[in-house]
């Protein structure tokens, strides 16, 4: 699980262009959305693409993806139980 | 209705060089790409706006144009606020274009971009500026072949003549994948520089 954390912060702080942070800059714990790492709604599509790009996740549900993209935990822990590649 | 109009204060990154009224003030690596070197002019002038990284190469260009044309003209922010904005280029967003059509090309691969996609137009340009500044004035976008002067300047006297706002940022901003140019200039009622087609013709095509 703490490889496919660290993976997720790799892939977020890359895909989403988060210039001004590391790895260790996100706690696992920090919120996505709102006052965390501030991401948009831009993002929150870019990070839906990559659930199916990666690990074969398809989000259709809008109330899903706000579930799931609390945290890099909350989103490790659902990746780990419905991840088809 | 014919106006005298002056031209405030202008800017021109092009080669990995910024001008400021036909002085140069920053000149980096001839080798750079453009985005390393419009990163190194983000971080040295410590902008603190992350969105920034989030622009296509189009919006960052316009977007560092802008910065040290505003800083240059020295305007107030209410004034800002009301600008217009007239701006132009040769290849639309084509650069982001391509980028887009990269990731739709195999249907076995198919996972287009969100973030690339919102940029694969290129007024967006004008929305990025917009936002920095809080500008809610009249805007348009052209595309043409050339850097137009002749339209830009009816376009911007009208805006000025009809009291559609009191200063127009106008200009062009291209980029096309390794190619880049911008040139921004600052029109009013009142500046340092005379204005005229002839003169903004001279200036663009001289520097």
């Amino acid at each position: 699980m703490d490889a496919l954390k660290k993976e997720l912060k790799e892939s977020i702080i890359e895909q989403l262009n988060l210039e001004d942070f590391t790895v260790e800059d996100i706690a696992d714990d920090d919120t996505l959305f709102g006052d965390g790492l501030g991401l948009d709604s831009i993002d929150a599509l870019e990070l839906i693409v990559m659930l199916d790009k990666d690990y074969g996740i398809k989000l259709t549900d809008p109330n899903e993806g706000k579930a799931v993209f609390v945290s890099v935990e909350v989103l490790a822990t659902y990746i780990s139980k419905h991840r088809t590649k | 209705m014919k106006k005298q109009l002056k031209t405030i204060a202008y800017c021109r990154i092009n080669n990995n060089t910024i001008s400021i009224n036909g002085k140069s003030i920053i000149t980096k690596d001839k080798d750079l790409s453009f985005s390393d070197f419009a990163k190194q002019i983000y971080k040295e002038k410590q902008l603190a706006y992350p969105k920034f990284f989030k622009m296509d190469n189009l919006c960052k260009l316009a977007f560092l144009t802008s910065e040290f044309l505003f800083e240059a003209a020295k305007l107030d922010s209410e004034i800002i606020k009301h600008t217009g904005i007239v701006l132009s280029n040769r290849a639309s967003s084509l650069d982001t274009d391509r980028k887009h059509q990269d990731t739709i090309n195999d249907k076995d691969n198919y996972f287009p971009s969100p973030a690339v996609f919102v940029y694969t137009l290129a007024n967006i340009m004008i929305g990025e500026i917009s936002i920095r500044h809080q500008i809610k004035g009249e805007n348009a976008f052209f595309v043409s072949e050339k850097f137009n002067e002749t339209l830009i300047e009816h376009y911007a006297s009208s805006l000025i003549i009809n009291r559609k706002s009191s200063h127009i940022l106008c200009g062009w901003v291209d980029v096309d994948n390794n190619n880049y140019d911008a040139f921004m200039y600052l029109v009013a009622e009142k500046g340092s520089y005379n204005y005229s087609k002839e003169i903004i013709k001279n200036i663009y095509t001289q520097n």
